[in-house]
């Protein structure tokens, strides 16, 4: 089966490739572009450490091909701080209220938080565990994403007050 | 977790799309949002040497309500359905099941129309769609037809849906204002298939059922539409025994498989249960 | 320029963010950004991928394998089968266990899932495509999936390699699919004790099989240099140095020309100890084509082939007075290993530190004996944050003295306490041979007790029990205690080794002319934080503060040889060595400041940073100060530079303990169990960072509620594996955790040079005993017993309708 032209714009750039249709999305980020922040955590689309944002929506990255995105804007936790290099009050948090220990949930647990903040700004915990329940982590227990989430959330809130 | 290769197709149009299946035969697969297909093409269950992905299709996108109608495009994502104030308006049972289809993530790119059409007994929409005797609409070779949820499933992955045919759009008659509903389901963890499932929908005319409609999700390998417990209802006051025959009823007709989620002795039991709780959380919330 | 006003001591300490501060972590930096380097990110020119063939039995004879299909794909470089690697020597391997493991299936397959082919290709999808191509050829035999049939007469027999030899790594073999019988204690005292007692509780108790799953998967990338003779592995090894030595002596390539390195690791729990088939293929890929070679494995993979967790079946007798005091305990195990003993286990103990099963209490006489057998399933059993079938040996005693309370009508926790052991008799011999080093259990019961207000929970329930019975409610409530002892650290070399390398562990550190300094050790975190928290223990031995300490791990042509992270040993054991190698520094620091200020090394006292002149404090030298000098001074009899390296030799384990306490309400109709409430207090000795242990303590409790309440691995009668996948091998997301409260007693031990006793596997040690517990208790009024986890809706269902409370 032949290549197919591939065209996307990922963390603001646009780029433009040959790859086979059937590439996944998750592996044409990883390989093809280097963005090696998402992970591969599962086969069957449960564990979302392959997290991206897609056309504003959060989406499991391995279970998309390279076709469907085709033409569409993708955001990977690369593109998540701010571009002068300063952290996402989310990427501050988790480190504050220690939000991570293996770091492998990570990318795609603050790539999903970014957009739920986006969705529910000032959501409650119930919330936030039941918008966070595509995204395993097995270090964490989770309570701290939540506390760094939470926090987060009343940063942005803060900010956007004060604009 | 590779999957084989395919050759990859977008087409404009619900005709282009007819085409294609109607060139490629059995060798084409429909995608829509691609989250049961991807899964099982990863593993190489599904080995489709062409890919039809219909997302660019306009026609079969879109929720319209004009009344009581309702009519869902295939290609309608289980988020925006949650979101649509127009159908939770007058059909408020769609956003409480769809909340309880995997996660958020899934919800964003799965469809309603994938969720209907792939026969896979543990998808949550197709009991709902039976409970609401809704019609599926298929594009074909020959032209356009109608099929009524409650003669769409035959065994599980096995449907009324031909092989050159397309799901485009759902259609049905939200129930009368003022109706009681519930969506319960007893699963694993969040996301997870039905243990058992019931979608129960009522309406209560001075504390007489006056209609009722009951679906049961995954225990059997169709949906069920439970209509002897659906008889037991209509017509009583809801009272201790009513329930139980209905509960009763529904349970008689299950045939669940033996998985991770227990023995089928539970699944039934469990089928009841939620046939039960369901009927009971319907009561309370109808006008 | 201003001079600073001089910093308070108390501004000092905080400064150094030393033992006891909730620093902030360093690895969240690249975390957070993505830019974590983990083996799979790893990506070099050339590198080739490599993909492993299965074998869909459980068991069956290989009668042939044809790759012709595969090799006709172009990209696909290489195919290689056991035939290909007998020439090597290599289509077995040792396990750390004493056994070998097929690296390639020769001749036949024992598991399901098992590798038989492993095809190397320019790309994952390439190689993915040549698998399915490989043509194997299978003669089904029956399969062996029930441990309790294995010593069966008429049982199949497994290990054809192994047939003629019934002397085992660990002693006679009875049977040919036995492995070994390890004993230990009284038997004779036990049995006696056991016949005289007044009350006698026995129960069969499984511990089933499990998994650790961390969310990466294993994986490697061996890298060969033809032209220097240099051989690089990248992978998820948690004993880094470990797998240098046995790749030199498998491949015969010396060790100083191995590097290997761990990078970033996406969580371990046990799964990443072992040497998997996947690294000494893709090693001998890249041997032979000179490239790089990665392989990593797919989570199913992970699951079905990879280290399992648990399958122990523990049958424990209890003997007590009728007033309650235990008098002996008495445990038999059938230890499932699978096809190949491939434990992780220190050799001079192949069931761990089973030991510990006396647990908190003062049992005067003990006996256990453990059979391991194998079976048709993947090989392993050690893992799954347990110190070496410590979780094993908790779950036992801790189900066994509730049981024993019912049949004394005694209150568990009451029971408990009657039982434990004694502040004043640490250090403690226990009667399984161990010495205790701290504890002050009955403090620790009672400030959990009072936290959780267990008598107000006691009554609810009485109150709930009375409301059921009434018909006014479905649910029961339990209230499930544990108190956990373990043990870890492993370990003194005298008895603790891993294939003959005795388990101690380093730090070499050096300090810098500017006053920094960079430390190395020779354990490997997988998201324990190390560069973060063993900063801080150098913060205060050598008074330079912790953001000024680089701490390096996983690089074996760097970090001193050490054995590596897991069964919680990297506190008790490179803590120590931390601390000491820190001494050491500070000792010759007080040298220099001797000589700088002019007095003799006994007039000066060390204070937070700094040698100072006894009873005259404004005379000092700081330590950055004395880097500088060490760099710079002339000193006779002094070397110049600062560096210190310290291999430490743990004079014992430690043993953390903790009071863990679970409130749940069970649906009997559903089978549901909500968790209402946890509570958990720790005692690790000595806390460095309480953040982390915090975040130690969630994670691990977390994963003790998916033991204790789903999670299960089977083998079905015709050896297929089940549960192998992220569809049904349960993992809680946030919506089924709860919110979990940590609480703390520190009782340092005695011979750490901090009083440190590690702590990240005491949740799970803990936890799981807790839930359980809990569950039981909601229906021990009923009359319940025991039974077998997991504890999820069916069976807890099917218990409820035992004991007729629902249709």
């Amino acid at each position: 089966m032949s290549k197919m032209h591939v065209k996307m714009t990922v963390n603001g750039k646009e780029v433009e490739a040959l790859a086979e249709p059937r590439t996944l999305l998750i592996h044409f980020l990883r390989e093809d572009q280097r963005l090696t922040g998402p992970h591969i955590g599962c086969d069957t689309g449960h564990c979302g450490a392959c997290t991206v944002d897609m056309e504003g929506k959060s989406v499991k990255s391995c279970m998309t091909f390279v076709g469907q995105s085709n033409g569409k804007s993708v955001t990977t936790i690369e593109g998540i701080a701010h571009p002068d290099g300063t952290l996402h009050a989310l990427q501050e948090a988790f480190r504050e209220h220690h939000g991570l220990q293996c770091g492998f949930c990570t990318p795609g647990m603050i790539t999903r938080a970014h957009r739920l903040l986006q969705e529910n700004p000032s959501p409650t915990e119930e919330e936030i565990r039941y918008g966070i329940s595509g995204n395993l982590c097995r270090c964490t227990g989770y309570q701290n994403i939540v506390k760094a989430i939470t926090v987060a959330a009343d940063m942005l809130n803060a900010q956007e007050a004060a604009e | 977790m590779i999957p084989g290769s395919f050759d990859y197709h977008r087409p404009q149009s619900v005709s282009e799309a007819v085409g294609m299946l109607a060139e490629m035969g059995d060798d084409a697969i429909i995608v829509a949002g691609g989250h049961s297909l991807i899964p099982m093409m990863k593993l190489r269950m599904a080995l489709p040497e062409h890919l039809i992905d219909i997302q660019d299709i306009s026609d079969i996108k879109g929720i319209s309500v004009s009344g009581s109608e309702v009519a869902i495009g295939a290609m309608v994502t289980q988020a925006e359905l949650v979101a649509s104030e127009d159908v939770h308006a007058v059909c408020p049972i769609l956003r409480e099941t769809a909340l309880q289809i995997a996660d958020p993530q899934i919800r964003n790119v799965g469809t309603v129309g994938g969720n209907v059409a792939n026969g896979d007994p543990g998808n949550d929409m197709p009991a709902l769609m039976q409970a609401l005797d809704a019609t599926f609409v298929l594009a074909g070779g020959s032209g356009s037809r109608d099929v009524k949820a409650r003669d769409f499933y035959e065994a599980a992955f096995f449907t009324a849906r031909e092989e050159g045919e397309i799901l485009t759009a759902i259609k049905f008659t939200a129930p009368p204002a003022g109706h009681g509903y519930s969506y319960m389901k007893q699963k694993r963890k969040i996301g997870d298939y039905a243990t058992a499932a019931a979608a129960v929908m009522l309406t209560l005319n001075n504390g007489t059922v006056s209609s009722a409609s009951i679906g049961l999700t995954n225990v059997a390998d169709t949906p069920l539409y439970a209509e002897a417990a659906v008889a037991a209802l209509v017509g009583s006051s809801l009272d201790d025994a009513s329930i139980k025959a209905a509960v009763d009823a529904a349970k008689s007709i299950t045939d669940p498989a033996m998985d991770g989620r227990g023995p089928k002795e539970f699944r039934t039991h469990i089928a009841g249960v939620m046939v039960e709780r369901a009927i009971r959380a319907a009561a309370a919330n109808a006008a | 320029m201003n001079e600073q006003a001089p910093l308070s001591r108390e501004d000092r300490v905080k400064n150094l963010k030393g033992i006891g501060s909730e620093r902030k972590r360093v690895e969240d930096a690249r975390f957070t950004q993505g830019k974590g380097n983990y083996v799979d990110d790893i990506n070099l020119p050339g590198m080739l991928f490599g993909d492993f063939v299965r074998s869909p039995y459980g068991h069956a004879r290989i009668k042939s394998i044809d790759k012709e299909a595969a090799l006709a794909v172009p990209g696909v470089v290489a195919v290689l089968t056991a035939e290909d690697l007998k020439p090597l020597n290599l289509h077995y391997m040792p396990t750390l266990a004493g056994d070998v493991q097929a690296v390639l299936a020769d001749e036949k397959v024992l598991f399901q899932s098992q590798e038989v082919a492993f095809v190397i290709a320019e790309d994952r999808y390439i190689a993915a495509d040549a698998v399915e191509l490989v043509e194997v050829d299978y003669e089904e035999l029956p399969a062996l999936t029930d441990a309790f049939k294995a010593l069966d007469e008429d049982a199949p027999l497994l290990r054809e390699d192994i047939k003629d030899k019934m002397e085992g790594a660990h002693g006679p073999r009875k049977h040919h699919n036995h492995i070994f019988l390890w004993e230990e204690g009284d038997k004779d005292g036990t049995e006696k004790a056991l016949s005289d007692a007044e009350v006698v509780a026995e129960e069969l108790i499984t511990y089933q099989r499990v998994h650790p799953c961390p969310l990466e998967t294993c994986g490697c990338v061996a890298s060969m240099d033809k032209i220097n003779g240099k051989l690089t592995l990248w992978g998820t090894f948690q004993a880094p140095h470990a797998v240098r030595t046995v790749a030199s002596l498998i491949t015969n390539i010396a060790e100083h020309n191995i590097r290997v390195v761990s990078p970033d690791i996406g969580g371990g729990f046990g799964n990443k100890v072992g040497v998997y088939p996947g690294y000494i293929c893709a090693a001998v890929a890249s041997i032979v084509t000179g490239v790089p070679v990665k392989w990593v494995e797919d989570r199913m993979e992970n699951l079905t082939a990879t280290a399992f967790a648990r399958d122990y079946h523990m049958t424990g007798k209890i003997a007590a007075t009728k007033d309650g005091k235990i008098t002996g305990l008495w445990c038999h195990v059938l230890a499932d290993h699978g096809a190949f003993d491939a434990c992780a286990d220190p050799t001079k103990f192949p069931a761990g530190f089973f030991h510990i099963v006396t647990g908190s209490y003062d049992i005067p006489v003990a006996y256990v004996g453990v059979d391991g057998v194998y079976t048709n399933k993947a090989p392993g059993g050690v893992a799954y944050r347990c110190s070496f079938r410590v979780t094993e040996a908790a779950y036992l005693i801790e189900r066994m003295i509730e049981i024993l309370a019912l049949k004394l009508d005694m209150d568990p926790v009451e029971l408990r306490m009657k039982n434990f052991i004694r502040k004043e008799q640490f250090p403690y011999q226990s009667a399984l041979g161990w010495e205790y080093d701290s504890g002050d259990y009955h403090t620790a019961m009672e400030k959990g007790m009072a936290a959780v207000d267990y008598d107000a929970l006691r009554k609810e329930q009485a109150e709930n029990r009375a409301a059921f019975d009434r018909g006014e409610t479905r649910t029961l409530m339990g209230v499930g205690a544990a108190f956990f002892t373990e043990i870890v650290g492993a370990g003194p070399v005298k008895n603790c080794d891993i294939l003959g390398l005795g388990m101690f562990d380093s730090c070499e550190i050096r300090i810098h002319p500017t006053g920094s300094a960079i430390a190395r050790l020779g354990t490997i975190s997988q998201g324990q934080g190390h560069a973060t928290t063993f900063a801080q223990i150098l913060a205060t031995e050598i008074g330079i503060p912790a953001e000024d300490i680089t701490l390096e791990e996983g690089d074996t042509d760097t970090a001193p040889y050490g054995l590596g992270t897991y069964g919680s040993r990297s506190t008790p054991v490179a803590g120590a060595a931390t601390a000491m190698a820190g001494r050491k520094i500070r000792a010759k620091a007080q040298m220099i400041a001797a000589y700088l200020l002019e007095v003799h090394e006994g007039d000066l006292e060390w204070d937070v940073d700094r040698f100072q002149i006894k009873g005259n404090p404004e005379a000092h030298k700081t330590m950055k100060e004395l880097a500088f000098a060490s760099y710079n001074q002339a000193i006779p009899g002094l070397e110049p530079g600062l560096e210190a390296v310290s291999y430490y030799d743990p004079p014992n384990m430690t043993y953390p303990f903790g009071a863990y306490f679970c409130v749940v309400d069970v649906d009997v109709d559903t089978g549901v169990v909500d968790i209402r409430r946890f509570y958990a207090l720790d005692d690790c000795g000595t806390r460095i960072n309480p953040m982390i242990i915090e975040g130690q303590v969630h994670g691990g409790l977390t994963e003790a509620l998916a033991i204790a309440m789903g999670q299960h691995i089977t083998y079905d009668e015709g050896g297929n594996v089940h549960g192998g996948s992220l569809m049904d091998f349960f993992l809680p997301t946030a919506v089924e955790t709860p919110v979990w409260e940590t609480d703390h007693t520190t009782t340092p031990s005695p011979h750490h040079p901090i009083g440190a006793k590690g702590v990240g596997e005491s949740p799970n040690v803990g936890g799981v005993p807790a839930f359980s517990n809990a569950v039981h208790d909601a229906f021990a009024h009923k009359g319940l017993t025991h039974t077998q986890m997991p504890h999820d809706h069916w069976r807890v269902w099917q218990t409820a309708q035992k004991l007729g409370l629902t249709d």
